[in-house]
C-alpha cells in the first residue's frame, strides 16, 4: 500500500505559485492576442476581397489540424533564434516564455477566429444596411454596432475558450518552461514526491476551472436567459 | 430628385429587375407596391446602393449611384431609409440610437445631436423614452423611432421599405400618421408598402411592379380609380377587400 507524504507541499508554495504566475501570464498574452488578431482573421475571413478570405481560411485550418505541443515545439525550437537575431540578442537568451506566449496566442486566434466568426455572423443582416444607410463606413458599422453586438453574443464562448486555453497551457512542460504544472512536476521529481506533487496540482486545475466555469454559467443565465 | 433610368439587376440567371424607369420629383411622394417577389424592395434599396445593379442609371441629387467613383457613404447621409425590421441599435439607448450617426458621420456635436435628437424624438411622440433600449419599446415605437433617426440625418429625401409590414394591425396607424405628416410637410418620399389607404391619403403617384418590371406608373386618381393592366387590377380587387 501506497504512504501518501503531503509533507513536501507546504515548502514548494512559493515556487508554485512562481510557476502559477508563468501559466496566468501565458493564459493572458494567449487570449489578449487571440481575441485580437482573431478579430482581424474573422473580419478577413468574411471579406469579399479573396485573397484576403483565402490567407484566413487557410491560416485557421493549418492550426487547427496540428496538435498544439508540435506547435509549441516549433516555436520553442524557431521562435528564439529568431528574435536572437530580430534584436540583436546575444545567443543563448532565455526566451522559452516569449516562444511560448507566441505559439499560443498564434494557435489560440485561429480558434476565436471562428467563435468571432460566427459571433459577427449572428448579429442580423440587416444590422449593416441600417449602418450603410446611415452613411457609416464599413470601419464604423464594425467597431460601433457590429462587433458590440457580437461580442455580448460570445462572452460566454470567449471565456470557456480561455479556460481551455488556461489547461492547456499545461503543454509548455516541453520547453522545460516551469508552468504551474513544470514546477510542480520539478518540486515532486526532487522530493521523490510526483504522485502527490501531482494530485495536488490536479486538485488544483480543477478548482480553478470549475469555479471559472461555474462562474461562466452564471453569466450566461444572467445575460441569455433563454 | 431622383431619376431611375433603365435599371435592370439579375442575380446570376434569376432576373430581379428589368429595365425599370421612373422619378421621384423633390415634395412629391411615391408608393411603389406589387406583389411580393416583384422586386420593389430591391429597386428602393438600389436607389441609395445598398443593392448594386448591373444595368441602367439611377442619379439622386445629381450623383450617378452605380458609379464606382461615387462616395456611397457620403449619398446615403443624406439619403434616409426605414427597413421593415426597424434596425434600430439594439445595443444602444434610444437617444445612443438617434445621435450616432449624426456624430459619427456628419461629425456633429453631442449637444447639438442631443438636441435635434430629442426634438424628433418629441415628434414622433416618443420623448417620455428617450433613455430605454430598443427592445423595451413595442414595435410600432421602434419604427417611429427609426423614422426620427433618419430624419436627424436632414435628408434630402426619405425611402420607406415596407415599414409597417412586420407590425401587428392596431400599431400601423401610428407610423402611417407619423409618415403622413412627414408628406404633408413637403418631404420627398418613396415608399414600398401595402398601405393603400396611406397610398390614397398622400400619394402623388402610384407605380405597380410586377415580375422586376414597373408595370404602372401613374397619377393615384387613375391608378386608384382605372389601373390599366390586367395585374394591377386583380392585385387591387384582392387587397382592397380586405
Amino acid at each position: 500500500m501506497y504512504e501518501f507524504d503531503w509533507s513536501s507541499i507546504p515548502g514548494a508554495l512559493p515556487f508554485l505559485w512562481e510557476g502559477m504566475k508563468i501559466s496566468l501570464e501565458i493564459t493572458l498574452t494567449a487570449v489578449v492576442i487571440g481575441i485580437v488578431w482573431g478579430t482581424l482573421l474573422a473580419m478577413m475571413r468574411l471579406s469579399s476581397f479573396r485573397p484576403l478570405s483565402w490567407f484566413a481560411a487557410g491560416y485557421v485550418n493549418l492550426f487547427r489540424a496540428v496538435p498544439l505541443v508540435m506547435v509549441l515545439l516549433w516555436f520553442f525550437l524557431i521562435v528564439p533564434k529568431f528574435i536572437e537575431q530580430l534584436f540583436g540578442l546575444p545567443p543563448g537568451s532565455d526566451l522559452r516564455l516569449t516562444s511560448a506566449m507566441i505559439g499560443f496566442a498564434l494557435f489560440e486566434s485561429a480558434y476565436y477566429s471562428e467563435i468571432i466568426r460566427a459571433g459577427i455572423q449572428s448579429v442580423p443582416k440587416g444590422q449593416m444596411a441600417a449602418c450603410s444607410a446611415l452613411g457609416m463606413t464599413y470601419g464604423q458599422a464594425m467597431r460601433l454596432v457590429i462587433l458590440p453586438q457580437a461580442f455580448r453574443n460570445m462572452v460566454p464562448l470567449l471565456l470557456t475558450q480561455a479556460i481551455i486555453l488556461f489547461q492547456d497551457t499545461s503543454l509548455v512542460y516541453v520547453s522545460a518552461l516551469a508552468d504551474f504544472f513544470g514546477a510542480a512536476y520539478k518540486v515532486g521529481d526532487r522530493d521523490g514526491r510526483l504522485v502527490e506533487m501531482l494530485l495536488f496540482a490536479g486538485a488544483v486545475y480543477f478548482v480553478i476551472c470549475y469555479t471559472a466555469s461555474q462562474i461562466v454559467k452564471r453569466l450566461q443565465k444572467k445575460y441569455h436567459p433563454a | 430628385m431622383i431619376q431611375i433610368s433603365n435599371v435592370s439587376k439579375h442575380y446570376g440567371a434569376f432576373q430581379v429587375l428589368t429595365d425599370c424607369t421612373t422619378s421621384v420629383s423633390k415634395g412629391e411622394v411615391i408608393v411603389v407596391c406589387g406583389p411580393s417577389g416583384s422586386g420593389k424592395s430591391t429597386l428602393i434599396k438600389c436607389v441609395n446602393g445598398l443593392e448594386p445593379f448591373q444595368s441602367g442609371e439611377i442619379i439622386v441629387n445629381g450623383t450617378s449611384v452605380g458609379d464606382p467613383k461615387t462616395n456611397l457613404s457620403k449619398l446615403r447621409a443624406h439619403v434616409g431609409m426605414v427597413f421593415q425590421n426597424f434596425e434600430l441599435f439594439p445595443h444602444m439607448s434610444i437617444t445612443e440610437n438617434l445621435t450616432i450617426a449624426q456624430t459619427k458621420v456628419l461629425g456633429r456635436g453631442k449637444e447639438e445631436a442631443m438636441d435635434k435628437g430629442l426634438k424628433l424624438l418629441d415628434r414622433v411622440g416618443l420623448k417620455a423614452h428617450a433613455h430605454k433600449f430598443p427592445g423595451q419599446l413595442s414595435g410600432g415605437q421602434q419604427q417611429r423611432v427609426a423614422i426620427a433617426r433618419a430624419l436627424a440625418m436632414d435628408p434630402i429625401c426619405m425611402l420607406f421599405d415596407e415599414p409597417t409590414s412586420a407590425l401587428d394591425p392596431e400599431m400601423v396607424n401610428e407610423v402611417l400618421d407619423v409618415m403622413t405628416e412627414l408628406a404633408r410637410e413637403g418631404m420627398t418620399m418613396m415608399c414600398v408598402t401595402h398601405e393603400m389607404g396611406f397610398a390614397k391619403r398622400v400619394a402623388n403617384r402610384v407605380i405597380f411592379m410586377d415580375q422586376g418590371r414597373i408595370v404602372e406608373d401613374d397619377s393615384k386618381e387613375a391608378f386608384f380609380a382605372n389601373p390599366r393592366s390586367e395585374r394591377a387590377q386583380q392585385f387591387l380587387a384582392k387587397i382592397l377587400h380586405h
